[in-house]
């Protein structure tokens, strides 16, 4: 067993290509993803929290609600509802109108809206800020072609989270959660297929070795490779992109660990399922890489996807793992808000594993 | 009588509609250096697999040392050292990595079992932090012999060993397999060369997925009971089928830079009278003592038929 894992370390230390994707992939990643993707909005969920309710009011709420860009998820009463509902994460911006706002646009202006903006995804901050305010000087423009002296309504635009609005800030969890995938389910996944490519599956299968002792042996020096990686994006995205750690960074770094065995059981599985290397990589870019980047919300906000990717992004653990790495990161949230998530990981792991202990060969075809 | 080591009965094995073993019986003794003589594609590999517990047969039994191939795969696995017939070994890592790790996956360690493998090792060993990938085809294979005997197996087998191996290598590695016998290893061998039937104790002749005959090699030449001759002539091109035509030819074929006849009768001055009427000049006849391939290939012949 220890000669097992030690001649696995060998076999990764040896391949240049090897140390290369693993060790050079999250530094390029990193930068390359650190800049903006532009995203466009659809449905957006927000909350409302109109201390007036009046005419100009609901007036401004309707012209938003309509816009088609924007869905009231939550009408609050009290300003304390809407660090709760940011946490839950269930909508991305509260709008909320001060007391009395009718009365107090004539009475002394100008009057303002407060724009409280969940930024832990910058781009749709951005852009959910910006729409707001575009509708509501289009309502006051229309307004004072009625009556000219009518006042403008200022707009206090908050960022939430990510006050800076920088990209980076969600690209690293995604960077993250796709070089985990990456590393330990391509490379465990192609490991395997190698050794049946060449021949030495035959070998090993012959040896008294126990599947099992064959799988974990496959799997430690990957966990461990896996772990440095993931602390060396940490490193980098809090060095070069200042990066924030508002939660606990030891329940980040055990959230990870989880993540990368869901992977490496994931890896073993495909290569239960492939012959050869390239299977195994075509099998792992095709089943892992392309959903991971398109239907995780890495790039594209699931919330704009069309229904049924939004039901298939449900499967994809990554989905997951970026929802709990911004919780942590961003938000400062502890388990109690993630406990879901990381069940659903869990889950998913013990899937996979019984799935590839299953598939496991004692010999060949 | 020595009691069998292996024991395999009406073993059949087939892919999709390709017959790769058609009902095998056979035994083997222990501590025999058994060979198995036929072309690519005869069956070898698929019944060295069923033997090292690595394939289930589709019908029939196969037991080593008292346990079946299937239902005790675990205590055999233990007990065999399996070469494949393909180089199997890690070509990234060095020649002493790689019998570390083999002696490690078996739970035994080369200081131990040193004395087993120094014969063979001691030859690789200058070369020990070279890559395995980097050796040359015979150095390759006496590490992977190496490799498969580090655990101490009570069997051996070894799936082609010397193909693609040069002749000098070949005759080395020949002779460890045999000073490995008389250390009390039982020893199978598969191989496509049939001058190397002659090195085993016993053969089995395979083709097309039965055995056509079990015997020493001795015995094997000594049954052969045909004349054999060997003709050259000046007009090489046309040697082969003007033999053929001949009535008292029973087989003709080319063999190295002659054409072998076996004939029904030794009558050489007929053969030649009968050549020279076919314009053959300068003919070189003579009658020799068949070798396996001859034997193989009678064999092959009177199956057919």
């Amino acid at each position: 067993m220890k000669g097992f894992i030690l001649k696995e370390f060998l076999h990764i230390l040896r391949d240049k290509r090897t140390m290369l994707i693993l060790f050079g992939m999250p530094v390029v990643q990193v930068l390359l993803f650190g800049y903006a993707i532009t995203n466009e909005i659809k449905n957006a969920r927000i909350g409302i929290l109109d201390q007036s309710n009046d005419y100009v009011t609901q007036a401004i709420t309707q012209k938003i609600l309509s816009s088609g860009y924007f869905l009231a998820e939550e009408i609050m009463h009290h300003p304390d509802e809407a660090e709760d509902a940011f946490r839950k994460g269930k909508i991305k911006q509260i709008i909320i109108f001060g007391p009395d706002f009718a009365n107090m646009m004539t009475t002394s202006p100008p009057v303002s809206i407060q724009l409280l903006t969940d930024a832990s995804d910058p781009n749709t901050a951005n852009l959910l800020s910006n729409y707001t305010q575009a509708i509501v000087q289009d309502y006051v423009r229309q307004q004072q072609q009625q009556a000219p002296n009518l006042p403008v309504i200022q707009i206090e635009s908050t960022m939430q989270y990510n006050p800076e609005l920088k990209g980076v800030f969600m690209f690293v969890p995604g960077t993250i959660t796709i070089l985990l995938m990456l590393i330990s389910a391509m490379m465990t996944s192609i490991s395997i297929a190698r050794e049946k490519e060449l021949g030495t599956m035959e070998v090993l299968l012959v040896s008294p070795l126990k599947p099992y002792q064959i799988i974990l042996g496959k799997v430690i020096p990957y966990v461990l490779l896996s772990f440095i990686n993931a602390l060396i994006i940490l490193l980098l995205s809090a060095t070069v992109f200042g990066m924030p750690m508002n939660g606990s960074l030891v329940l980040l770094l055990l959230q990870s660990m989880l993540f990368i065995f869901m992977a490496l059981s994931l890896g073993i599985f495909i290569s239960t399922l492939s012959d050869s290397q390239q299977t195994a990589m075509l099998l792992s870019m095709f089943a892992l890489m392309l959903p991971t980047i398109l239907l995780s919300g890495f790039i594209f906000p699931i919330e704009n996807m069309p229904m049924p990717l939004q039901l298939l992004s449900n499967i994809m653990p990554s989905k997951w793992f970026i929802i709990i790495i911004k919780s942590i990161m961003l938000k400062g949230l502890g388990m109690m808000y993630i406990w879901k998530e990381t069940l659903i990981l869990l889950l998913m792991t013990v899937f996979f594993i019984g799935m590839s202990v299953k598939k496991f060969k004692v010999r060949l075809a | 009588m020595q009691t069998a080591e292996i024991r395999i009965e009406h073993l059949f094995k087939s892919y999709q509609n390709i017959v790769a073993l058609n009902d095998i019986n056979l035994e083997i003794r222990q501590g025999e250096l058994f060979g198995f003589i036929g072309p690519d594609g005869a069956g070898k590999t698929t019944l060295f697999r069923i033997l090292s517990s690595l394939m289930i047969p589709d019908k029939g039994k196969a037991s080593m040392m008292g346990l079946d191939v299937v239902a005790n795969y675990k205590e055999i696995r233990k007990k065999i050292g399996y070469m494949p017939g393909r180089f199997s070994l890690y070509q990234d890592l060095t020649v002493e990595e790689n019998l570390r790790f083999f002696a490690g996956v078996h739970g035994a360690s080369i200081e131990d079992n040193y004395h087993l493998i120094k014969d063979i090792y001691s030859q690789i060993e200058p070369f020990k932090d070279r890559p395995s990938g980097k050796l040359s085809g015979g150095m390759k294979q006496k590490l992977a012999l190496s490799c498969a005997l580090i655990h101490r197996p009570k069997v051996l087998l070894l799936d082609e060993p010397t193909t693609g191996v040069d002749a000098v290598s070949r005759q080395e590695f020949w002779a460890m397999l045999k000073k490995l016998r008389e250390a009390g290893l039982t020893i199978l061998v598969s191989t496509p060369y049939m001058d190397e039937a002659s090195l085993c104790d016993r053969v089995a002749l395979i083709q097309k997925g039965t055995i056509m005959d079990v015997a020493t090699p001795d015995s094997m030449i000594a049954q052969f009971g045909f004349p054999l001759i060997s003709v050259r002539s000046s007009k090489m091109n046309l040697l082969l089928d003007d033999l053929k035509s001949l009535a008292e030819t029973k087989m003709a074929y080319r063999f190295g830079d002659a054409v072998h006849g076996i004939m029904e009768l030794d009558n050489k001055k007929m053969l030649i009278e009968a050549l020279l009427n076919k314009g053959h000049e300068k003919i070189e006849c003579e009658t020799i003592t068949p070798t396996i391939e001859d034997c193989f290939l009678l064999l092959m012949q009177t199956k057919d038929e």
